[in-house]
Order: C-alpha cells, then structure tokens, then sequence
C-alpha cells in the first residue's frame, strides 16, 4: 500500500492516469445508471482525492474546474431523475459560500456567531420583496416589481445589504465578548427572523409567516433560469468569486489581523489594530458571501417564508465549519459539502429506503424514527466526536509557510532597512 | 520630540491604589528602567501609557501631546511599542506572521485593494515579508521563521515579542520583564541585543525588570516604585546606595543574587 502511495507520489503521469481512471468510471456510473447515490458521492469525492494528490496548485484548480463545469455537469445530464443531483450539488455549492463567509467570522476572527442565517435571509428577502408585487405596498412607481433581469444586479446588492446589517448587528454586539457574543448573535438571528414573520402590519412588506412565492426566476437577455443544473452554474460562479476572495483574503494583512484578534486581542490592539473595526470587516465580509446566496436561494426556490431561516440553520453551517475545521478554508469546504449531503441525499436515500422496507412488511419503522428526522441528533453526535477526536476538524487549518531562499533573495528590495527606519523617517510614525 | 513623560498618574483598583501620582520624563533616547517588588505598579504604569488602562488622574504626555484616552492601537500608532510579562504572542500562527502583524500601520493594503489584488498590494506583502525576515534575524530567529510561535521555548518568544514590537517601527520601547524564564546564556544575549537596539535604532528603551544585573548593567536611569509610590529616582549608582531602595527591594534580591552566584 505505501509502496503504491509512494509511486503515486513520485510519478504524476501514473497518477494523473489513476485519478482520470477513476474519475471516469464513476461519471459513467453516474451517467449510466438510472439513480446511483454510491457513484455518484464517489465522483464528488474525486475533489477531495484532488486536494491530497501531488499536482502542483495550479494544476488541481485547473482539474476542479473541468470537473465543475464538464464532467459532473455531462455526468448528471442523463435524464430528469437526475436533475435532483445537480439539486444536491447547487445546494452544496451555496452552503459552501455560506460556511465560508462563517469561518472568516468564527474561524479566522474567532467570534462565535450563532445567528449567521440572519444575513442569507437579508439577502433572500431583498430580492423577493423588490422582485414581486410585495413592494408595491410600500413604493409606488411602474419600475417595481423588478424582473428577473434584475436578478445579476441583486446578486450584488444582497451582499452588500447583508454587509451593512452585519455591520449594524456589529457595533452594538461587539461590545460583548466570548459566551456573551454568542447568546447576543443568536438573538440577533431570532429578531431578523421574527421581524420578517412579523412585518405584515402595518405596512405589508414580508407577507408575514406566509411567505413570499412567485419571485422570478433569473433572466439572462430573455434566457430564463429555472432548473437546477441551470443555477448550478450561477452558484459555481459566485463561489469562484467567494474563494478567490477568501483566499486572498486570508494571508493579506486583514486577514492577519483577524487572526491576531483571534489569537490575543489585546496583543492586537498594541500593534495597532483597530479591534472593533477590524471585526466589524469580518461580520461584514462573511455576511456578503452569506447575503449573495440568499439572492439566489430566493430566485431558486421562487418561494421563500421565515421558517427557512431558523435557529438550527445557523446551527447547522456552524456545524459545517466546526466538522471540517475552523480557519481551514478546504476543511470547511469539505465540512459544508459533507452536512449537504448528510442532508439532502443520505438522509432522504435512506428514509426512503426504510419507507420501502415499511411498505413492503420487511421491517415497521416507526416514523417518528425516520432518519430524516434525526438530523439534530446527527449534528451533536458529530459534534462531540469531532471535540473528542478531531478538535481541529477534518483537515485542521495549516499555516503557509514561507521559503526562506525567496525571503533571502527579496532582502535588497525591502522598504525601509530596519536599523535606519526609526531615525530617518519621523514620516513613518503617522 | 519623542519625549514621554507622566505627571501625577494615578489608578486606582477598587480600594487598591495600584499606582499613586507618580511623576517621571523618561530620557530620551536611552535606556531606562522601571524597578520595585512584585504588585508595585509597574505593569499598571506600562497599561496606562499604552492605552490599555485609562488613569484614574494625571498626565501622560508623548512629544508634548497628551495621550491619556487615546485608543491603544493609536497609541501604537504614535510610535510607542511594548512586550507582555505574560507572553502574549498570536501563538497559532508562525513566528514570521507575528511579526508582520505588527508591521500593520506600516502597510496600506486594504479590504478592497486585496481582493482586487491592486498592483501594489503584492509588492507591499512581499516587501514586508522580507522586512519581517530581516527583524527576526535581528533578534536571531530567522531559523524559525515558518514555526508556530506558541511551540518556541520562552526565551525565544520574549525575543519573539521584541521583534514584533520593533516592526511598528516605535519610538519609545516598552519591555516588560524580558528576561523573565531566560537562563543566563539567554540574558546575556538578550542584554546585547536591547544594547544593539538602542545604539543602531535610537530607541527610547524602558523595562521593567527584576534581574538586577541586567538592570544596572543597561539602564542609564532608574525609577524605582513600591506600592504603586515612586520611592526613588536616578542613575544606577545612586539607586544602588538608596537605604529606601534597599529596603523596599534590592536588599531582598541583592541577598538572593549573592545565594545564587
Ligand atoms: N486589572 C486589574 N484589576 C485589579 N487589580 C489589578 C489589576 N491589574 C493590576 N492589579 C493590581 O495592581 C497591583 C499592581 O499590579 P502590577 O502593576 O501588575 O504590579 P507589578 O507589575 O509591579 O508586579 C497589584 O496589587 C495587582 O493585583
Ligand atoms: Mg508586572
């Protein structure tokens, strides 16, 4: 086995050879076979088996996006039951932006949040109240309701009006620390939640616990978006432009200072990092990614009502970021991918397949224990085995490390030599 | 210019007057020191100045400006840089990302300049890599630079703390008990480097420190405080023949210094 592992390791042409073989096979199953959840979770796993090969970095991201936008688009277009496939790779593909935008709050800034899904129903309801005639009951003019034209524009918007709520949500709340913060954010969440179910009266702006439905699917120069291999290719979009961005993010001197807040705050604050403003940035940023999904999700499901945004959805992304690992940006993408999946497509598979049993008098399970119903229990068994066994997650966020030849060799170009800095320039002291 | 200097400081803990209107210019340029037994008021004194703590009363002045209320990292900003006697190092992440963290004024990238990735931003992270590179092998790191800076051993990481503070590019040093955990090859090299500090940067340098032969053998002046009081004030000469000195504290440690040796 090692021996094997060791070949793989050293020869890429052989490896480049195992892994196309393998994703291959497993796209053909899933292309051939009428509904195959085992072929199908073994293709999705070929980016996990991506991240651990020896391919230069460039090279994996070039092979995810062929896997992205080719294989797994050509795997699943064999007929309409595999529609709800690409349903299960969209849905992923949105919680992974979400994870992602939670982990630069809870795992990069290390402000536990409890009340995340607050800003991906900020971003939802923006575009369903402005897309459908709900905003005609508090602005009047032929412009309203939006088409889904609107719906590229809004993408943006609902980042940004998410951005703003969670810098709102932030002043007030950053004054707490620790265990207050996160009893404050779930609050927080709640309130959002409960305004949303509440906002009927006196002016009709959410429609209540009724929910807003009919919002319009996005519309590309008279192209409508309705089906889910359709969005996917939306979410996959966003999420590009979500990880470029947290990867840069990440080691960037905000990125750094997040870090360094999380670490020690006062040790932060002596080397000028402006605490509250700093952590306002993450609350921001992490809402944007959350706020932009929320705009989709409501063009996707063209219904959206509060009980979409409850307590144990921001539960659950925290479980995605806690599970795959908290400041690992692979490990909560592997994290988010994982939950969605133990969601939607092995609980329902195997509620499905007990109901089948049921019904055929093999076996009488109850209802009340179909699994599907066992998602909160699922989440804290998860939870403590990942405290006892894997605190840092599944793949525990790792530091860059930096070659020191390349160090050495940028030496003459630095800014200031330090042995001079403090006399010369008072211009450095602003 | 970078002159500090406090007048009548006072903090008050509850009934505990932790540091009780003391007044002292620190000389400029030089190295000072801040002495007096363990829970005297020295730590209190260094949080006051670096905005941690806000004086209950007096003064504390920076180049003729007062900066009593100023914000921390503003303080920082105004060229005053310190250590922790309790190690605070962002112990998670490596030794080389500490000290670019306290190259934060220095640098202009913001949040929207990196995502965009503007042309300068990368220079700008590249260039103060290789200035925090040159910091740490300043104070003799450089070997550890990918290492977590939790996992160095103590000397190591109060050296650690000098070159992030060094790397906000400050005016006034503040050290606190860096000698604390060294062994005595470790002091000697840490007794070099603060006097390497001083002569190549022309840093204002004041410690608080218990090790008396570092003290004497560094400090041009001394404060000496007990119970938050300011008993004495002078070059190392007249601090070591003070009768309240060695009352209050350098009889005990003189003692514990002769066992030792
Ligand atoms: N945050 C605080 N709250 C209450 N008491 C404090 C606080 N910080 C320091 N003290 C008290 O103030 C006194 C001086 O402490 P400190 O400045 O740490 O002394 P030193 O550094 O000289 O050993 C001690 O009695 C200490 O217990
Ligand atoms: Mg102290």
């Amino acid at each position: 086995m090692n021996k094997w592992i060791f070949v793989l390791r050293q020869n890429k042409l052989v490896l480049a050879a195992v892994y196309a073989v393998f994703v291959i096979v497993t796209a053909l199953s899933v292309y051939l076979s009428d509904k195959s959840v085992v072929s199908f979770l073994l293709l999705l796993s070929s980016f996990l088996l991506l991240y651990y090969t020896a391919f230069p970095n460039t090279v994996k991201w070039g092979i995810a996006g062929v896997l992205l936008l080719i294989v797994i688009p050509f795997a699943t277009s064999g007929g309409a039951s595999h529609e709800s496939y690409m349903e299960v790779v969209t849905q992923c593909g949105i919680y992974i932006a979400m994870a992602l935008g939670l982990n630069i709050v809870v795992g990069f800034a290390g402000l536990l949040d409890l009340g995340f899904i607050a800003f991906f129903a900020v971003g939802a309801y923006s575009y369903a109240i402005f897309s459908t005639p709900q905003v005609s009951n508090f602005i009047s003019g032929n412009l309203f309701p939006l088409s889904g034209s609107w719906f590229w524009l809004f993408i943006l918007l609902g980042g940004f009006i998410a951005a703003l709520f969670g810098v709102l949500l932030g002043l007030p709340v950053l004054r707490v620390k620790g265990d207050y913060l996160a009893i404050v954010t779930l609050g927080f969440g709640e309130i959002i939640r409960l305004i949303f179910n509440n906002l009927s009266k006196p002016v009709n702006i959410t429609n209540g616990a009724m929910g807003i439905s009919s919002i319009p699917p996005p519309n590309l120069f008279g192209f409508q978006f309705t089906f889910p291999h359709q969005f996917y290719f939306i979410v996959i979009a966003i999420l590009a432009v979500v990880l470029f961005g947290v990867r840069r993010l990440e080691h960037s001197r905000l990125g750094r200072s997040w870090k360094a807040i999380r670490e020690n705050e006062i040790a932060a604050q002596a080397m000028g990092i402006p605490v509250i403003g700093t952590k306002l940035t993450a609350f921001a940023v992490g809402a944007s990614f959350s706020g932009m999904m929320g705009v989709v999700f409501a063009a996707k499901q063209t219904f959206i009502d509060p009980t979409s945004f409850t307590l144990v959805e921001s539960a659950t992304i925290l479980v995605m970021v806690i599970l795959g690992g908290m400041g690992s940006v692979p490990g909560v993408i592997l994290g988010a991918a994982i939950v969605t999946i133990l969601n939607l497509q092995v609980l329902t598979e195997l509620t499905n397949w007990f109901n089948q049993l049921t019904l055929n008098g093999i076996v009488n399970i109850p209802s009340a224990l179909s699994p599907s119903k066992m998602q909160r229990l699922l989440f804290g068994v998860i939870l403590v085995l990942m405290a006892i066994f894997r605190p840092n997650g599944l793949i525990a966020a790792k530091n860059r490390k930096v070659n020191e030849e390349k160090l050495k060799a940028n030496l003459p170009k630095a800014a200031v030599p330090i042995g001079q800095s403090a006399k010369q320039s008072g211009g450095a002291f602003k | 210019m970078s002159e500090l200097k406090v007048s009548k400081l006072i903090k008050r803990f509850g009934g505990l007057v932790a540091v009780n209107g003391v007044d002292f210019t620190f000389p400029e340029g030089k190295i000072s020191a801040v002495i007096g037994p363990n829970g005297a008021g020295k730590t209190t004194f260094f949080n006051m100045i670096t905005g941690i703590y806000i004086p209950d009363e007096g003064e504390i002045e920076l180049g003729g400006k007062s900066i009593v209320k100023v914000k921390p990292h503003k303080i920082t900003e105004l060229g005053v840089a310190r250590t922790f006697q309790n190690i605070r190092l962002f112990g998670s992440m490596t030794v080389l990302e500490n000290v670019m963290v306290g190259m934060h004024i220095h640098l202009k990238a913001g949040l929207f300049g990196t995502l965009l990735r503007l042309p300068g931003i990368r220079q700008e992270e590249e260039d103060s890599a290789a200035e925090a590179y040159r910091l740490l092998e300043y104070v003799g790191l450089a070997a550890y630079l990918n290492e977590e800076a939790g996992s160095l051993p103590y000397g190591a990481q109060r050296r650690l703390e000098i070159a992030r503070a060094l790397a906000t590019r400050p005016r006034v040093l503040l050290l606190d008990e860096p000698a604390a955990g060294m062994n005595p090859r470790e002091t000697a090299q840490l007794i070099e480097l603060i006097k390497q500090i001083q002569r190549e940067m022309g840093i204002t340098v004041v410690l608080i420190e218990h090790d008396m032969k570092l003290v004497m053998e560094l400090s041009e002046y001394i404060l000496v405080l007990d119970y938050g009081t300011k008993i004495a004030e002078g070059v190392p000469e007249e601090i070591r023949s003070n009768p309240r000195v060695i009352e209050a504290y350098l009889g005990k440690s003189a003692v514990r210094q002769e066992v030792m040796s």
